[in-house]
């Protein structure tokens, strides 16, 4: 309800609510639902006979389910995530505070994770299979990779945001060192934080993918060069993209719901 | 150790000692990685882990040979393509959906979820589409750099206060001067960022866009060299060599940041925070 | 020219520039409608300098929104030369709050935003005279984060006046400023009125503000607003603050809102 005018739509009362309700929900439909038209319309008019339509996709996603694959293919993919991501926050988000706090370690460190960050996860994978042999190790050393340097470096720019005012107040009150951490430095951070956060488990998901294509035999990644190998199913290989995809989504919006917690939402005034 | 980065309020007279030895930090990290690097190496013997002196000599074997140039340049090839295609793709598109609020919700969807598919997971796709070659290379570039900057751009647009644009129309600015004159130049430090990112992943991905059966480039040394002959030695020495391309390229786009005429929003910005 | 009789007539003299009938404002919110605005009903004369004055969030900025026409009234319409507004025109220049000036762009750059359609020359000239006007000589290419407060507003008036629009909207142009600041900058748009002779039409919640600037002040109530009362300012300038009629002008208001003028 600003009162700088949006444009000039008059606003005419009773009228304006549950038009944009409608359109909330049926312009989202209209987009999907042009999409798959497309896709159906470009299949049918090349006329190829590799690639699926969208409903020889749905139908690879209905046969995977009967076959019992699919359960297990997205806990496996998931649960890799879980602990590579969760190695990647309870490393990096220390490492970031300490090189954000402390000028001598971050300018010790950054040409470090400067050097290290432009490096695909993809090209330690010959790395992490030698060291860690075929399996989930590499496959989670991979993903943690892929979400560290994201965290370190959204933690640390967090950090040397937090204006100087804030420390000087909990200075003033008499913190220690500790406490002025964990009271105030991570508190004002934790806007910035959560975003890298976010980012990074968005990276750990497609990191997971490339994984399991080269290390691993289950999981989506797995399902879906496995599918173009054997027999090239491209109707399962598209399957196994629109499950990625919609998984990725739900992550997503998992972590945007965390940043929308009262106690986080003060950061994010400006979305 | 105790010295905030925005913090310091006491100026101490010992800083003219230690400053120095403060320039000499971004060496002692460096230093600290190669130690530590020689050291696994030596632990874990040569054969699992080539140590840095034995990488060093790989990349002068690989200059010697003339590889490393061409190599450096196909890649860059590569994403230079693919980048570019992406940008001329993305910032017009994300202009649109971010000024036109309908088109927006409609596309949306499509966006979000074709932004978690991996750039790999298109490998397939991009094979039967456009072959074994450059263009497959290109393509998947192209997908996992066009994607972020669409959906940034479309960010950068919302956040230009409608103060800008109410102006810009009171002044008599039809929709296409008001793209021109107001929205461009208001989303510009925000569209740089994204442009900083988008090549950043633009980077990361040629190592997976060079797995496809090319055979130049810096993905395929590593792929090649693990393949042919357990090479690890090469296999490290591109993985050096795609990090310091990487760096260069960042700090190519961190000067675009620090233009005059775009200074505002980086300095508007960190005010703000 | 003596605008002291001009006001005093309540309409005797100067030609109708801008008539608001019937305006009224329904928001539709989270909450349910919204009435913001309920039947205003207003005239300004060509050249005069009118404040509205209203408690923080009654509407007066929806008001000044819908005569620049950046929003449409739900019913009701504006009428500027007679003829009806339907939508942002550039004889008409909004000055937002100093945040309006566009930080990508130069002093000169946010002077000149508006000249384009201008030969090279002649746009030069223009930029120079209000440059010079607005004080603000030597900062021509200064960007807008380097200026303080007072002088971005400055600017954002300049940026309005160079297109020679006829009617000035200003809204709570002073409010985000130091009072001494803020003293200052209304000696400078009287300044500039005298020099220019536009129409304004004035937002604030400044009571004092008020009395000092108009030539007549139209008193808003809270939401919804309605017009409670117009009072003519029949003080010369420069006004002096502390003559009794100022003071009985201005306590008059202060009785109208409602509100001690004692503390």
């Amino acid at each position: 309800m600003s009162p700088i005018g949006s444009s000039r739509r008059p606003k005419v009362e009773g009228r304006r609510l549950p038009r944009a309700a409608i359109e909330g929900l049926l312009l989202p439909l209209l987009g999907i639902g042009g999409g798959l038209a497309v896709w159906h319309a470009a299949v049918v008019w090349s006329s190829t006979r590799v690639f699926p339509s969208p409903l020889a996709v749905a139908s690879g996603i209905g046969e995977l389910a009967r076959r019992g694959v699919l359960p297990g293919y997205i806990a496996s993919s998931l649960l890799r995530v879980a602990v590579g991501y969760g190695l990647a926050a309870l490393a990096g988000i220390p490492l970031g505070t300490v090189m954000g706090r402390y000028r001598s370690a971050g300018t010790a460190l950054n040409p470090v994770v400067q050097l290290l960050r432009p490096i695909s996860p993809l090209a330690w994978i010959p790395i992490a299979i030698l060291t860690l042999g075929v399996g989930d190790g590499a496959a989670i050393f991979l993903i943690f990779l892929g979400a560290f340097f994201p965290i370190v470096f959204a933690t640390m720019n967090g950090v040397i945001a937090v204006p100087a005012m804030y420390v000087q107040a909990g200075e003033n009150f008499g913190l220690s060192a500790g406490a002025l951490l964990w009271r105030v430095i991570l508190p004002a951070a934790l806007p910035q934080v959560l975003s890298g956060l976010r980012i990074a488990l968005g990276i750990a998901w497609i990191v997971v993918v490339a994984a399991e294509m080269l290390a691993v035999d289950s999981g989506l990644g797995y399902l879906i060069i496995d599918a173009r190998n054997a027999g090239k199913r491209y109707d399962l290989v598209v399957a196994g993209m629109v499950l990625i995809g919609t998984i990725g989504l739900a992550l997503d919006r998992l972590m945007r719901r965390l940043e929308r917690l009262r106690s986080v939402r003060w950061g994010f005034h400006n979305e | 150790m105790k010295a905030f980065r925005r913090g310091g309020v006491t100026e101490s007279p010992r800083r003219s000692v230690i400053a120095p030895l403060r320039r000499m930090l971004p060496l002692t990290g460096v230093s600290a990685l190669l130690l530590g690097w020689s050291l696994a190496a030596h632990l874990a013997g040569a054969h699992t882990l080539p140590g840095p002196g034995k990488v060093a000599r790989a990349i002068v074997e690989l200059t010697e040979r003339g590889l490393l140039l061409r190599f450096a340049v196909a890649s860059l090839f590569r994403v230079t393509w693919g980048y570019l295609l992406a940008v001329a793709v993305a910032v017009p598109l994300g202009l649109c959906l971010g000024l036109l609020q309908r088109a927006e919700r409609t596309l949306n969807p499509l966006l979000q979820i074709l932004r978690p598919i991996s750039p790999l997971a298109w490998i397939p796709l991009a094979i039967l589409w456009f072959g074994v070659g450059d263009l497959s290379a290109i393509f998947i570039i192209f997908i996992a750099s066009a994607l972020p900057l669409t959906v940034t751009t479309i960010n950068a647009v919302h956040l230009v206060p409608r103060v800008h644009l109410d102006a810009g129309r009171n002044f008599g600015l039809g929709p296409l001067a008001l793209v021109r004159r107001v929205v461009y130049p208001a989303v510009l430090p925000q569209l740089i960022g994204g442009l900083r990112l988008a090549l950043g992943i633009a980077w990361l991905v040629v190592v997976a866009a060079e797995m496809i059966a090319v055979n130049s480039g810096l993905g395929f040394l590593i792929i090649d060299a693990r393949n042919a002959g357990d090479r690890y030695d090469l296999v490290v020495a591109g993985m050096v060599l795609i990090g310091l391309i990487g760096l260069v390229l960042d700090a190519g786009m961190r000067r675009l940041e620090r233009l005059p005429s775009l200074r505002w929003g980086f300095g508007a910005a960190r005010a703000a925070r | 020219m003596n605008r002291t009789a001009r006001g005093d007539g309540g309409g005797g003299g100067g030609e109708v520039k801008l008539a608001l009938r019937g305006v009224s404002m329904v928001f539709q919110g989270d909450a349910g409608r919204v009435p913001t605005l309920d039947a205003i009903d207003l005239e300004v004369r060509r050249g005069e300098l009118v404040c509205i004055l209203g408690p923080s969030g009654c509407g007066k900025s929806t008001l000044l929104n819908i005569v620049a026409g950046f929003i449409a009234p739900t019913s009701g319409e504006v009428r500027i030369d007679g003829e009806p507004v339907r939508g942002p025109d550039p004889r008409r220049i909004f000055v937002f709050q100093e945040r309006g000036v566009f930080p990508w762009l130069t002093v000169e750059g946010n002077i000149g935003f508006g000249l384009g359609g201008l030969p090279g020359a002649e746009r030069r000239a223009r930029i120079d005279r209000y440059v010079e006007l607005v004080g603000l000589r030597d900062f021509e290419h200064t960007y807008p984060h380097e200026l303080s407060g007072g002088m971005k507003q400055r600017l954002e008036v300049a940026r309005a006046l160079a297109v020679e629009p006829d009617v000035l909207y200003l809204d709570e142009p002073f409010g985000a400023l130091d009072s001494i600041t803020r003293l200052t900058m209304r000696v400078e748009l009287l300044r500039i009125w005298e020099a220019e002779r536009k129409t304004i039409l004035f937002v604030t919640h400044d009571i004092e503000e008020s009395v000092q600037l108009a030539d007549r002040v139209v008193v808003l109530s809270a939401r919804p607003a309605r017009i409670t009362r117009i009072v003519e300012i029949d003080i010369p300038h420069p006004r002096d603050l502390s003559s009794p009629r100022y003071l009985e002008l201005r306590d008059g208001i202060f009785e109208e809102i409602g509100v001690a003028h004692r503390i």
